[in-house]
This record gives structure tokens, sequence and C-alpha cells, in this order.
């Protein structure tokens, strides 16, 4: 009898451990930022003190810089400047809307890929390396456009296995310490990490300028030092899984309005 | 330690329950249980510093424990407060560890740090002395725990001194 009451004790308190933990579970999802201190979210919200406008400067040198075999720049095509109208019109929104399936090659872009395949196709150019400052500028200047406008991502049949796969690989315990995202970023998202309060993870700020790494780096190297910390083997910036944690995290962001440059500390 | 005693314990229950024990698993814990009090006879016969953190308890050194918990090696306060440390950041990931020494002894304490997953399937508290079953681990990490016998002793000596 004791053993019942006990027995039936014990599920409820795992019941309800259970529920407490999984709550958290972005019901509204907060950004970074306001998990971030004041001096960080002032440093962000003012673009003449925001570190990160100096690499949306830099891109939008390039944007206009003729490139490649064809000599020809990104604001010849996106936006002309006989026609009037600037980058601020014609790429807005773009960026909500990545990373996507490219319809000709059926694999997964995020921003830095198109603007290689747009190198490629258009200028005849060499792709730019992940993480170069000028892959970085341009990719801030094109998400910069989008600023202040949600994510508009939608999970149908050509890439759902994608999405898949970063959902799988966002619950994958890994490396030394057998963590997963979803261990810090949904269970414990709010809570104390020796001086540090654990952000939800959300994926809309980037590329951001972080403190640490006195520069602007994209997602990929963001993904890259939680898994160092974790003390798993890295992926590879621009690898496939990167990207498809990339989709799986931009559908987790819901309707969290682009902020990029983004300061974290 | 004694494993029939360690299951009477009723805290120890409610962390079994919880992690939907199966019989296999009591077995494993019960194993190592044995397989960590026969382990410290052998040492202690052949009075030889193991290092595997598998093995029994061997002497601890407190103050050397405090600095693994304080430093790079074990990083304990990044998840869990031990304010007799005097530190002045510790996280609150899992629980505080005050006192921790009247709620739990030596062996129990140390199979909780060489593999806390036995009580919980769920726990985020990485096994500090296992390397099987892991996933993609860095290569400069593998086939290597985070702490060596050695280490997780000198923790397990100062934390059940904190009473």
């Amino acid at each position: 009898m004791s053993v019942h009451v006990l027995a039936v004790f014990v599920i409820c308190l795992s019941l309800s451990f259970k529920a407490s933990s999984e709550q958290p579970q972005t019901v509204a999802p907060k950004s970074g930022t306001a998990y971030a201190s004041a001096e960080i979210r002032a440093l962000q919200a003012d673009d003449t003190a925001n570190p990160g406008m100096l690499w949306v400067a830099n891109g939008e040198m390039l944007w206009n810089e003729a490139a490649g075999s064809q000599a020809k720049s990104c604001a010849q095509c996106h936006s002309p400047s006989s026609s009037g109208i600037t980058a601020a019109t014609t790429m807005k929104g773009v960026a909500t809307r990545y990373p996507q399936l490219d319809a000709a090659t059926k694999s997964i872009l995020n921003l830095e890929g198109r603007i290689n395949q747009c190198r490629a196709k258009h200028q005849g150019a060499a792709p730019l390396a992940y993480e170069s400052a000028a892959l970085l500028g341009l990719t801030a200047y094109v998400a910069f456009q989008s600023r202040g406008l949600p994510r508009q991502i939608s999970i149908n049949e050509a890439n759902r296995a994608t999405f898949e796969q970063g959902a799988a690989l966002y619950k994958q315990r890994m490396g030394q310490m057998n963590l997963a995202c979803v261990h810090c970023h949904v269970q414990n998202a709010g809570k104390t990490l020796l001086a540090e309060k654990i952000s939800e993870g959300h994926s809309n700020g980037y590329p951001i300028y972080r403190l640490e790494w006195q520069g602007l780096g994209s997602l990929h190297r963001r993904l890259r030092s939680c898994q160092l910390g974790v003390r798993a083997e890295p992926f590879v910036p621009g690898s496939g899984q990167y990207l498809a944690l990339e989709l799986y995290l931009a559908w987790r962001a819901g309707a969290l309005p682009i902020e990029t440059p983004a300061v974290r500390r | 330690m004694d494993p029939a005693k360690y299951l009477r314990r009723p805290e120890n229950h409610v962390v079994i329950y919880r992690s939907r024990i199966t019989a296999l698993r009591l077995l494993k814990i019960c194993f190592a249980a044995l397989a960590l009090s026969l382990a410290g006879c052998v040492t202690q016969q052949a009075n030889v510093a193991d290092s595997s953190p598998v093995a029994g308890l061997m002497k601890g050194d407190a103050s050397r424990g405090r600095d693994v918990i304080m430093g790079r090696d074990g990083n304990c306060l990044l998840c869990h407060a031990v304010p007799e440390t005097g530190a002045r950041f510790m996280g609150n990931l899992g629980p505080p560890l005050s006192g921790i020494g009247a709620r739990l002894d030596s062996a129990q304490l140390k199979l909780r740090i060489v593999d806390p997953l036995l009580f919980n399937p769920d726990s985020i508290m990485p096994a500090y002395g296992r390397t099987e079953g892991l996933t993609h681990v860095g290569k400069v990490y593998r086939d290597k725990p985070i702490l060596t016998g050695q280490q997780i002793d000198d923790i397990v000596a100062y934390l059940a001194a904190l009473r």
C-alpha cells in the first residue's frame, strides 16, 4: 500500500518536473538582446556606436564595386544608380527568406551561399571564403536591409529533410561534455552559466559583432564556438550540417525581427 | 559502499523513479557500486595510485579538490554554486552544493561525478569519468575522461567535508 502511494507521489513529482523543464520552449521567443546587459543593448541600439556597422559600411562599398571577369557590381543588377532605387528598397525583406532551397541546384543556400553563387553566375568572380571580411560585409549589408522584419520561413516538402536534419542535430548530445543545444538554450535559458545569462540561442542578429571576437562573425562561427565549448569536433563553416541547423534555427526564431548587426558579449 | 543500503534511501528512490530506471540500468548501478568498492580494496592493498576514474575511492586531498572545482579542469562553478569556495561567480544550472557532504556519502558523490546519467538519463551534467557512449568528441579529447581518478577523488574529499 505505502509503496503504491510512494510510486504515485514519485510519478506526480516526475511529471511536474518534466513539465517545468519543457515549458520555456519558446512560447514567445525572446531575442538574445533581451538577455544581454544594458551596456551591450545600448551599443547595439546606436548605429553610430555599434561596431558591426563598420562591416555593413564595408559591405556597401563592396556592393557598389565591380568584380570578376564580367566587371559587374551587385548594384548594377540589384540597385542600378540610374533607377534611383537603392538596395534599401530592392533588398528589403530578402534576408527574411534565407536559408532557402535553391531551385537549380536543389541544395539549401544561406545568404553567404547565395552571394557566392551570384558571384560565380553573374560576375564571373571566385567565391569569397567563408568568414572572410568581404563575405561578412556583403552578408551583413544584405541582412541589414531587412532589419526590423520577421523571418518568412516555411517548412515544406522541398526543405523538410534538411529541416529534420537540423532539428535532430539540435537535440543531438555531442562532445566530451555530452551536451545538445536543447539542454542549454531550451531547458535552461535564463539561467546563469558562471556569470552569463544563457539566451534562447536565436539566430535573428547574424552576422553579429561579439566583444569576445573583437569582430563580426557568422552564425556558423558561433555554432563552432558552441561545439568547441562542449569539446565536440566542430563541423566546417558552410557545411551541410551547419546549413541544416541554420534552417532549423531560422524557423525556431519565429516572428523575431532581424537585428543585424546584433552585438553580443 | 553497500548498494542495498544505498537503494534504501528515499531520496535515491526519487532519483531512480524519475529517470524511469530499467532493470538493466539498476543492475549497472549496482555493478558500478560493487566495482567501486572492490576496486577500492584492490588499490588499497596494492597501495598504487590508479589514475582510472572508475577505480575505488583513493585518498583525496580536499584542498586540491577545491582547486579542481574552481579551475578550468573541473569548471564545476559554471553550473553549481559552492559558496564555501568563496568564488565571486557561480552558475545555477545544477543544484547548489552547499552542505552536500551531509546529504551524500563519498561513494555516492563519486558515482555522481563519474557518471550522473546512471541516476538520470536526462541529466545535463557531463560524466567526468566516462569515455564510452559519447558522440562526435573532439579529436584531442577522444577516449579521455574529463578528469583523472585522482582529481575526482580530490573533489569528493572536498565535497564530503561540506556539512
